[in-house]
């Protein structure tokens, strides 16, 4: 993992000062609310609907023990006991109090962590592969690029007041964890002819009220010109995206109203000015970070006769197994992935004894790593094949061995209306309600891969466009109403999904999922996963069944 | 004729966030059922006047008008968006609902 230097903990200490003081500064008179609005939303802190809310950053979704300990004591001395994991591979805390703040990022920056640009306009928390440094698909350990973008774009000048926010996410392996496509770039990377590495510069992805596939704007990128290539990005962006209309300000907009050969113009363009300069990365520094991130020395190992044996004689073990393991790059190893999503559960809810028990587990089993992934999953990464059943056995203790990653009750949702100050609708209940209606673990895996993704607004913080199943709320007349798509994606096929007909009513949201689900059983081809079914016969098989007696 | 609204005045407390309703007195006070429930123009004003100086000296931020209405004997926001800002989250009881160890 990246460890701070001097340099670091000084600048994170120092504005965790500052914040303080500021604070203070507030609740003495000296700063009106619309003075210190926009100093806590630099650090994070937003007001929603109950509460002051805290979002703190994890860079690239990578978490130590240590860390993870620190959540759990934050969530637990100065919140309610949890805290929520969010698609930007963050984490939220709900209920802090602002007097308390100043005392949180203190803790925070004892652990090398802060809120710095989780909100605002500007470069936000860079995400990555939770798999990094450990996916046997992986070409190069991806957090080492996202690490080199967060120090250029931290407090970068120029880039402090876009437009709009603005996000980055890097992937480092043939399969794409990150939604690469719907980013506002997303750098995928690749080998050339040649074998060298570098990466495809995907610009103008992004959900919201207008959701757009990102496009390629280059096709392989040497590495060395990652910065410099990102500046000429930005800087076209910021001098041509719209300031006059935020609901036009992102820079999808600016690429699709410009289009895609004028844009890449003009980028291409400026990183001709620009490129050479001081922004090509040095090899020495490049090997700097990487060292940060060297793999941990995992002994490769023969398949695992106790392993085996557990499969074998407990099918619960076998199921988690089947759903939670991901491919290792070191023979004999896992990557493991916990889900935030048990049966009724709050979709990305930890509590603070769950945190402890996964930073424990960390420790004792998978190197004292952890990841967030942007489905609001945790993952341990490194885990020997003759610890999975340990590992499980405590995970299942501390309701965290649920066996549905990704399966319809691994569901992705927003905080909705039950918390956030944007939404129209509430989406963590009725994400509850599906999960606790396809609660079966049988009946889940005969369903086999999905994703479901519910927003309880058009802001679409919960991916419902990019969803196989998307679910968004909307607000008619004060009632809520829930608009269903199908055949979005967020993989290598990005897609966005087809609007199904009318509306449904809250109470009608599982049923409607439900029939849904039928009409999949009767329909698919013997092995044929929900988004292929939707992409070979269309929406409307589901349209006709769901609506027929509407 | 059609009835009035009823209004009712609301903020978040500067210092924790939480909740709040202005009651009698310019008392603030974290129950809906507590609050002062404003049926003209002038009751209105009087809110707003309340409000802006409880801005000034630093008790709430944010503070806004809703709609309730009278059922049953009590007053029900008409939104659902306050009406769960009045009773908290409705994600039922997988969480604290109260910070651990109080």
């Amino acid at each position: 993992m990246y460890a701070y230097d001097a340099f670091d903990h000084a600048f994170v200490q120092d504005r965790a000062n500052e914040f303080r003081e500021q604070v203070a500064r507030r609740l003495a008179g000296a700063l009106t609310e619309d003075e210190f609005k926009p100093l806590r939303l630099m650090n994070g802190l937003y007001l929603q609907l109950h509460a002051y809310m805290l979002r703190v950053a994890i860079p690239y979704g990578t978490l130590s023990a240590d860390q993870m300990r620190r959540l759990a004591l934050i969530a637990r001395r100065w919140d309610r006991g949890y805290g929520h994991f969010t698609t930007r591979q963050n984490i939220q805390f709900n209920w802090p109090a602002l007097v308390d703040v100043p005392d949180i990022l203190d803790s925070l920056a004892e652990v090398e962590m802060h809120a710095i640009q989780t909100s605002g306009n500007c470069i936000r928390n860079v995400t990555a592969d939770p798999f990094s440094g450990a996916a046997a698909d992986e070409i190069e350990d991806s957090r080492v690029w996202a690490e080199i973008i967060r120090q250029w774009s931290t407090l970068h000048p120029e880039f402090a007041f876009l437009p709009r926010k603005f996000k980055i996410a890097v992937t480092g392996a043939e399969a794409d964890r990150t939604a690469v496509k719907f980013h506002d770039i997303g750098l995928r990377m690749r080998r050339n002819a040649k074998g060298q590495v570098g990466f495809e510069v995907i610009v103008g992805g992004g959900q919201g009220r207008t959701p757009i596939v990102g496009i390629t704007i280059r096709e392989f990128l040497p590495k060395q010109h990652l910065l410099s290539y990102l500046e000429a990005v930005l800087r076209t962006y910021n001098l041509l995206g719209r300031r006059d209309n935020l609901y036009k300000a992102r820079i999808k907009i600016l690429v699709a109203e410009t289009g895609a050969a004028v844009f890449t113009k003009t980028v291409e363009a400026e990183w001709e000015r620009i490129h050479g300069g001081a922004l090509t990365l040095p090899q020495d520094e490049i090997r700097r970070i990487e060292a940060h991130f060297a793999p941990p020395l995992l002994v490769a190992a023969l398949a695992d006769g106790g392993y085996a044996a557990a499969r074998l004689e407990s099918p619960d073990f076998a199921a988690w197994c089947r759903s939670n393991l991901f491919a290792h790059r070191v023979p004999g190893h896992a990557i493991v992935t916990i889900s935030l999503k048990p049966a009724g559960g709050i979709p990305g809810d930890a509590t603070a004894e769950q945190m402890e028990v996964i930073a424990n587990l960390a420790d004792q089993y998978a190197c004292s790593e952890i990841r967030v992934t942007h489905e609001q999953n945790l993952v341990l990464p490194h885990v020997r094949e003759t610890d999975l059943f340990a590992v499980w056995q405590a995970l299942v203790a501390a309701d965290l061995g649920t066996a549905n990653i990704g399966l319809i009750s691994d569901i992705i949702a927003c905080p909705g209306l039950d918390y956030c100050n944007l939404a129209n609708a509430r989406a963590i209940p009725v994400a509850q309600r599906i999960s606790r209606h396809f609660a079966d673990p049988a009946l889940v895996e005969e369903i086999g891969p999905i994703t479901l993704n519910i927003s309880g607004c058009i802001n679409a913080c919960g991916h419902h466009h990019a969803g196989h199943i998307g679910i968004l709320g909307v607000d008619k007349h004060g009632e809520e109403f829930y608009q269903i798509t199908l055949g979005g994606a967020a993989d290598d096929d990005a897609a966005i999904g087809q609007i199904l007909g009318p509306s449904v009513p809250y109470d009608g949201v599982v049923e409607a999922v439900d029939t849904i689900i039928q009409t999949y059983r009767s329909v698919r081809q013997t092995g044929e996963r929900f988004i292929d079914t939707v992409r070979r016969t269309g929406i409307n098989p589901f349209k006709e069944v769901l609506y027929a007696d509407r | 004729m059609r009835k009035p609204a009823i209004q009712v005045m609301t903020a978040n407390r500067l210092s924790d966030g939480v909740v709040l309703y202005l009651a009698q007195d310019n008392q603030w006070v974290e129950q809906l059922a507590a609050a002062r429930f404003a049926r003209t123009d002038n009751a209105v004003e009087q809110l707003q006047v309340s409000a802006d100086a409880a801005v000034h000296d630093r008790l709430v931020i944010g503070p806004y008008l809703f709609t309730v209405e009278a059922f049953g004997g009590e007053f029900r926001p008409i939104s659902q968006r306050e009406h769960i800002r009045a009773l908290g989250p409705t994600v039922g009881t997988d969480m604290p609902a109260a910070p651990s160890g109080a």
